[in-house]
């Protein structure tokens, strides 16, 4: 089967074989096989990005309509099928807005607290494959770095915070950082058990663990805790204290506006998009299709799982309030550290008997 | 981290309105807030100075948007009194129906608000289309959704529509049942109860020297209901429980609001069979208030109790109007309230007192 390399290296060999009669001999370096797979890796990049940016689309697309069904309204009708291209619409509209930065921000930090947290968060999209064949990177120790780059946000938001000048921003930033340390320990730990069961840090080999029986149900505890952790993680309801707009106003995004502002909402999408990933691999058998495999292929499964999965996210988003900031934390390091750890422990005996 | 202020408005989610709550924090905790009202003043009392006694009544539906009918009520009831006219029994009916309703139709505008402050929106939606119903209820009778300027002085402006009352009952239905939906959102949360119970404590000491009143006073457990402690209209020839919680928290207020819509419902239920036939309007209501006249009037409002002072001179338009807001006195308790909470509980506590600045201002 062609993976993603050879056929973006196809095309870009199809490309070169067009113009190589005109190119002169002083920039042949440009056509070297160097060269070409260089080209090779942006083009997939690009092909990455603008798919992975096209699922963040539908994602907020299933978002705000079923959100709506569950609050007993329609949600977008009007633009597009069925809405559909509402968000683009509303990704224009801010598109349009005048970039304001406000008095008395830290400027260098401002903007580029906002450039690293867009860029971390997209960085991630690198290690995170769709497919066996549909992946950019999949080196050895796949999931220890997506982890790496995926939690450097908070640290951003928290700097982004400071710089602007607005104390609202400031405590969002705050709790930005308090919110990291209490979640970060128990979503790495409930991580642990799907790792020892599968033997290996790398995506596809987890995935392909799975072939026999998903990870959720020998770790069932350990789900519980990761989805709870990437809620906090990626800062949605109930754990968006962070932007808590009740009292906070926006929180740490009060003072970023027009596209500024649209960024962060779409990088929020697009780290719920990648939390749900990771659980989806960790213990949804990733692309896996069972014995219906033949029906569909492989990335149609991997995003059919991730949408059912943030479909949840979205009804609990509906569900449930904000809580509080001291109770997040006690909720952290009280309930879920202590059932992180239960769930290794399940995951060491299982191994140890290998029933695994 | 230092002690810092937190201006929380005038232009703040978490206001509901247009008035600054400032708070001294210390890390996430409160430990002095001052509360500013003053940027709704329309001069209310003044306007209806120079007005007739008649032309008054929709000015005092502007009062507040949440329960428009309850303040016109209040000033016609504030008029009558400085007139000496009495409203016939079937308007004293018609009145305590569409106070009932009112009441509801606040209540659960307060709950949708609240909903939204704890940070759960579809609760935000749920109870705005119950509030429909009733809405469509107040259009019935009255032609209005929002602002009614359905009272009148010496009566009610125009009788029941034919089938008001199959209607009414229909919607009760409708809501006897949605309430069990909110409860399972609300109280069957978890979420909910850590967010609420506990928090924003106001010791009912405290509610009594504050002047605080209506649901809230009774959330502190104290129970006092003008409806039945200085009776007006036929309030006393019906048969209803006043709702009172003991703990005094945020989620005291929200039960007490909670039962305080079933009561309402009740009563309405009970006013709706004794309604007795006959006329709407007074036989003959005067134009002026007798020289030197001078009443102070009370009634149960959503929030608590309003009152309303009036002076007459002898002519047309009152010499002298004072209104006493039960919202303005439950936001000056605010620092009693939430010194000692964290400012994360600040939407969660203030929402719970249902704030109005429209008649807070006046």
């Amino acid at each position: 089967m062609m993976d993603l390399y050879e056929l973006v290296e196809s095309i870009v060999v199809m490309l070169i074989g067009w113009i190589d009669q005109w190119v002169p001999d002083q920039l042949a370096f440009l056509i070297s096989p160097t060269s070409i797979h260089a080209y090779v890796v942006l083009g997939m990049a690009a092909v990455i990005l603008v798919i992975c940016l096209l699922n963040v689309v539908v994602m907020i697309w299933i978002e705000r309509k079923f959100i709506a069904r569950l609050m007993d309204r329609r949600g977008p009708t009007e633009v597009g099928f069925m809405g559909f291209l509402q968000n683009v619409a509303d990704g224009l509209k801010l598109f349009l807005k005048e970039v304001i930065t406000p008095q008395g921000v830290d400027r260098w930090v401002y903007v580029m607290a906002l450039v690293l947290y867009i860029g971390s968060s997209i960085t991630v999209l690198a290690l995170v494959p769709m497919s066996d064949r549909f992946f950019m990177a999949n080196v050895e120790g796949g999931l220890f770095m997506i982890f790496a780059i995926f939690t450097l946000a908070p640290f951003f938001i928290f700097i982004a915070g400071w710089s602007q000048n607005n104390k609202y921003s400031l405590i969002g930033g705050m709790r930005s950082a308090a919110q990291m340390i209490s979640y970060e320990i128990p979503l790495m730990l409930s991580v642990i058990g799907v790792i020892l069961m599968a033997g290996s840090l790398s995506i596809s080999e987890i995935v392909n663990a799975q072939s026999s029986i998903w990870f959720i149900i020998p770790s069932f505890i350990g789900f519980f805790v990761f989805i709870i952790g990437v809620l906090a993680e990626v800062e949605r309801i109930p754990f968006d204290l962070p932007e808590a707009e009740a009292e906070l106003v926006e929180g740490w995004t009060t003072e970023y506006g027009s596209i500024r502002f649209g960024l962060i909402m779409f990088v929020a999408y697009l780290r719920g998009y990648v939390g749900c990933a990771l659980a989806v691999f960790l213990f949804f058998g990733g692309w896996l299709g069972g014995p219906f495999s033949a029906y569909m292929p492989p990335e149609a499964w991997f995003l059919i799982k991730v949408y059912i999965l943030f479909m949840i996210l979205v009804w609990l988003r509906a569900s449930a309030p904000r809580i509080r900031i001291d109770q997040l934390i006690q909720i952290g390091w009280k309930r879920l550290l202590p059932l992180a750890m239960l769930n290794i422990m399940i995951a060491v005996f299982l191994s140890a008997m290998g029933w695994i | 981290m230092a002690e810092m202020w937190v201006n929380m408005g005038p232009q703040h989610p978490m206001t509901h309105g247009l008035w600054t709550l400032k708070v001294k924090i210390d890390g996430e905790t409160i430990t002095d807030a001052i509360p500013e009202v003053g940027y709704l003043h329309r001069g209310i009392e003044k306007i209806m100075e120079n007005r007739t006694f008649p032309q008054s009544i929709p000015l005092a539906d502007r009062l507040c948007y949440g329960s428009a009918h309850s303040w016109s009520s209040l000033y016609v009831f504030t008029v009558e009194d400085l007139m000496g006219v009495v409203a016939p029994e079937r308007a004293q009916y018609i009145r305590v129906i569409t106070l009932e309703i009112q009441r509801i139709i606040n209540h659960l505008l307060w709950l949708a608000a609240y909903a939204a402050d704890l940070g759960i929106l579809t609760m935000f939606l749920y109870p705005m289309r119950e509030r429909e119903l009733f809405m469509d209820l107040m259009q019935m009778i009255s032609g209005g959704r929002l602002m009614y300027d359905y009272t009148r002085i010496g009566g009610v402006r125009n009788d029941t529509p034919d089938r008001f009352e199959e209607e009414t009952l229909k919607q009760i239905a409708v809501l006897e049942e949605k309430l069990l939906e909110y409860e399972g959102m609300m109280d069957d949360n978890d979420m909910i109860l850590m967010r609420t119970m506990e928090v924003g404590v106001l010791k009912p000491g405290d509610a009594i020297d504050l002047g605080v009143t209506g649901p809230n006073l009774r959330a502190s457990g104290v129970p006092y209901d003008l409806r039945r402690h200085d009776p007006y209209l036929v309030y006393d020839k019906l048969d209803f429980a006043i709702c009172v919680e003991k703990r005094g928290d945020c989620y005291s207020r929200y039960r007490v609001r909670m039962n305080e819509m079933r009561e309402s419902m009740n009563i309405i239920k009970q006013a709706l069979k004794d309604m007795p036939a006959g006329p709407i309007m007074a036989q003959k209501v005067p134009k002026t208030a007798p020289k030197g006249s001078e009443v102070f009037t009370r009634t149960a409002d959503p929030r608590g109790d309003s009152s309303m002072h009036m002076i007459g001179n002898g002519t047309d338009k009152p010499y002298r109007v004072d209104i006493k807001s039960p919202a303005f006195i439950n936001i000056s308790a605010a620092p009693t309230i939430l010194i000692g909470n964290r400012i994360a509980d600040v939407p969660s506590i203030m929402g719970s007192i249902d704030v109005c600045i429209g008649e807070t201002d006046r």
